[in-house]
């Protein structure tokens, strides 16, 4: 900025500018200042931290990450026992904290899409439906909201023996007080054929979807792309299933005294997190959905009317691509704050990232800096991980100007 | 014109059909067809939604009034089979609610703040009211003082420790603080971050994105666990002034990139004609940038408000009572322990969060219509 110094006065006779007024001079001075004043605030916080570490007797380094945890961990994605080491501890953590942001924002995404659309429906009941809905879950706190989901339904819900579960029976699907049971799907040898042919078949659909643009490029064809995309998506696994002799097997739940064993369980604390944070972010996308299509003028479509293309397409090939220029960057920092939110799993106790490495490991080793550091590093390198490819995503579907 | 031949030649022998006449839109028949059943899909749409209102409205009734227990001495009220929401929780509770454990005879004194706050919102949220620097500055500086010593109790009144302090009281003073404090921290920062000394700009730039790149929970782990470390010896903070600290530094930093926005609305013309007038950087920015960019940005500044009031229940992660930590706590009260309880504490808790919350984005809503007026042209 050309007038960050703003004015050139007190010039005396020979033109020269004294040394007080010099905006580069003076910028020099206070940069000299400011960097001496952060070092020194700097100095004297790792000096204090040292002395008051020392006196404490807290041990400081990163040599904890290779002792023993010592402590159970309720949801583990990777084999985890309480012999295992804190570095592992730490990586439990940071798998389900990412795999709650993740499900969170699939979910998230799909309900405020739909609610974004319903606040502009001309039809009266889901419009102020859709607008309800935002106006309440936007203005109650987040961790409210999961601690009401948490506490006040999903704890109360009736015990498996409440809900009429027999000992012993197999549980197709049931929603208790422990969690959501459902059967796990157990592969046995020749399975990994069906992953592959669902791999092959999305591949296949990607150069099927370029190939028909193409063509349609070239000659003005169509090519239905979707439907054999999900013919392939659904047959190949099919067929693979078939021929290597039907390798998947269902073990259900069962209620053994008083507890559940095997089947596949949704906990109540990643349900509750789940819920709370999908449907609260929920109605920020849904607002940013809104603006977004609102953001695009009303000759748009009626240029493509005018064209002759049909409701369906217009939406489709004219509002759509225009709207999620729009929508993309604040969409991304809706994501970013679902990731950060999740780490309110601290108070209702599903072991993510915070919970078990800013909790627990913190309150077993002491080493205050150490810990809160690593968590917060992992954030912000989240954070940026996540703009870096929506920044990505964005230029790519960018307005391409000539 | 060459003659057709007559085989295709068309000559119409009867009159055609009269169109019927178009479908009525007045009326309450019409704003039916038109609202709820235009086309086909929107009558499945409609059927199911109304289905679905269907399905959870009437519960919800006769959950908070219907089958809701009003008065009440204790659990026992609210313990039978099928009652809905225990509202004689609430009532029991309201005072916790409101101050928390702050001394009965001293509530007054909360109550005065409230008032003295009160005096200084109503006149600066109405347009139309003059002395808009003067009430600024009565709300950003005057009124903490005041609300400082009142609270605390000095200069005579009775001390009532941090500690003691709960409910909304905290819940506010903690909104309350990290505005006022991030305002001139976020005035800054974006300066410094559109400055064009590299030093000045990199550590805005940097602080900035520290902050919005971490949870604010973390920020409060920090603040309450970390920071005592950097101290002195000797040096303490209580844990109300620590989440505080937290809670601006973390808000000063969302603040500063609403105010960038504002900056970087005003026209480069701006900056130039202050030149032109021979003021310095800090004259030009106070008496010609600011107030217009200021102004632009009242609405992203109510909205971080906003986020910053929500924000505030994460206190009582680090064990601080603010109106939900309390509403919490008193759940677990044994003279009140019932299930019904802490669905009841929590849509009480929402309630006033949504109360302040709704308010706030009206409120916001409707002076963004207002400044758009101004520069539409």
């Amino acid at each position: 900025m050309a007038h960050q110094e703003g004015v050139v006065a007190d010039a005396d006779d020979s033109g020269r500018v004294s040394l007080m007024n010099d905006p580069k001079a003076r910028g020099l001075v206070f940069q000299v200042l400011l960097i001496i004043f952060v070092l020194f605030l700097v100095y004297s916080g790792v000096t204090n931290a040292i002395d008051n570490l020392a006196r404490a007797g807290i041990a400081s380094g990163l040599g904890f990450f290779g002792e023993r945890a010592g402590f159970d961990i309720g949801q583990s994605f990777i084999p985890y026992t309480n012999d295992s080491t804190y570095l592992r501890a730490f990586f439990v953590g940071l798998l389900n904290t990412m795999v709650v942001a993740i499900i969170g924002i699939f979910f998230a995404t799909i309900i405020g899409f739909i609610v974004g659309l319903a606040r502009l429906s001309k039809n009266y009941l889901v419009q102020k439906f859709a607008t309800v809905y935002v106006e309440t879950l936007r203005n109650i706190p987040l961790l409210l909201q999961l601690l009401f989901w948490y506490k006040a339904v999903l704890s109360i819900l009736p015990s498996p023996r409440q809900v009429g579960l027999e000992p012993g029976a197999e549980v197709v699907f049931s929603l208790n007080n422990r969690g959501l049971y459902m059967p796990r799907i157990v592969p046995e040898a020749g399975a990994s054929l069906i992953l592959y042919a669902v791999i092959i078949a999305i591949v296949a659909w990607v150069f099927i979807g370029r190939w028909a643009r193409k063509r349609q490029m070239a000659t003005g064809q169509q090519f239905p792309v979707f439907l054999t995309g999900l013919g392939l998506i659904i047959v190949l696994p099919l067929l693979a299933y078939l021929v290597t002799g039907m390798p998947l097997s269902l073990e259900y739940a069962s209620l053994q005294g008083f507890n559940m064993v095997d089947g596949w369980v949704v906990q109540p604390e990643f349900m509750a997190l789940l819920l709370g944070l999908s449907l609260y972010t929920a109605s920020f996308i849904a607002e940013i959905v809104r603006a977004g299509i609102l953001a695009v003028s009303h000759g748009q479509s009626e240029a493509a009317f005018a064209l002759g293309i049909r409701p369906n397409l217009t939406s489709r090939l004219v509002i759509v691509p225009q709207a999620m220029r729009v929508i993309i960057p604040p969409l991304t920092s809706q994501y970013l704050n679902l990731t950060k939110n999740s780490s309110l799993a601290v108070a209702i106790g599903y072991p993510d990232l915070v919970s078990i490495f800013g909790g627990t490991v913190l309150n077993q080793t002491g080493q205050a800096v150490e810990v809160i550091s690593i968590t917060m590093l992992v954030y912000l390198t989240l954070s940026l991980l996540t703009s870096a490819f929506m920044n990505w995503f964005n230029s790519s579907v960018a307005l391409v100007e000539r | 014109m060459e003659t057709l031949p007559t085989s295709i030649r068309y000559v119409r022998t009867e009159e055609s059909p009269t169109t019927a006449p178009p479908v009525s839109t007045g009326g309450a028949m019409g704003w039916l067809k038109v609202n709820l059943f235009a086309t086909p899909r929107d009558t499945v749409l409609t059927i199911v939604t109304f289905l679905f209102l269907l399905w959870i409205i009437p519960p919800i009734i006769d959950w908070a009034f219907i089958s809701a227990v009003w008065t009440g001495e204790s659990r026992d009220a609210c313990i039978g089979p099928g009652t809905g929401a225990c509202w004689a929780f609430v009532e029991a509770k309201f005072g916790q609610f409101i101050y928390g454990r702050y001394p009965i005879e001293e509530r007054w004194r909360v109550n005065l703040s409230g008032l003295l706050l009160i005096a200084g919102l109503v006149p600066i949220a109405i347009p139309s009211v003059p002395y808009k620097r003067e009430n600024a500055l009565y709300l950003l500086v005057v009124f903490p003082v005041l609300a400082f010593i009142l609270l605390t109790g000095q200069f005579g009144l009775e001390p009532v420790e941090t500690p003691l302090w709960g409910g909304l009281l905290v819940t506010l003073v903690v909104a309350i603080v990290g505005i006022v404090v991030s305002f001139p921290l976020g005035i800054l920062l974006a300066l410094g971050r559109r400055s064009e000394m590299p030093i000045v700009k990199m550590f805005s730039v940097i602080f900035i994105e520290f902050w919005r790149g971490v949870p604010l929970i973390t920020v409060l782990f920090m603040s309450s666990v970390m920071l005592p470390l950097f101290l002195p010896d000797g040096v303490t903070f209580d844990k109300l002034l620590r989440a505080l600290i937290g809670v601006a530094l973390f808000s000063s930093a969302y603040m500063a990139e609403v105010i960038r926005g504002g900056l970087q609305a005003i026209p480069k013309g701006q900056y130039e004609a202050a030149n032109a007038m021979a003021l310095t950087f800090w004259q030009g920015t106070r008496l010609v940038i600011m107030p217009q960019a200021l102004k632009l940005v009242i609405p992203g500044i109510v909205n971080t408000f906003i986020g910053l009031f929500k924000d505030t229940s994460l206190v009582l992660i680090i064990g601080l009572f603010d109106l939900l930590g309390i509403v919490q706590q008193n759940m677990n009260d044994p003279n009140w322990i019932s299930p019904a309880t802490p669905a009841t504490g929590f849509v009480f808790a929402a309630f006033v969060f949504f109360i302040f919350c709704f308010g706030m984005s009206r409120y916001s809503a409707y002076m963004e219509r207002r400044l758009d007026t101004g520069h539409k042209r």
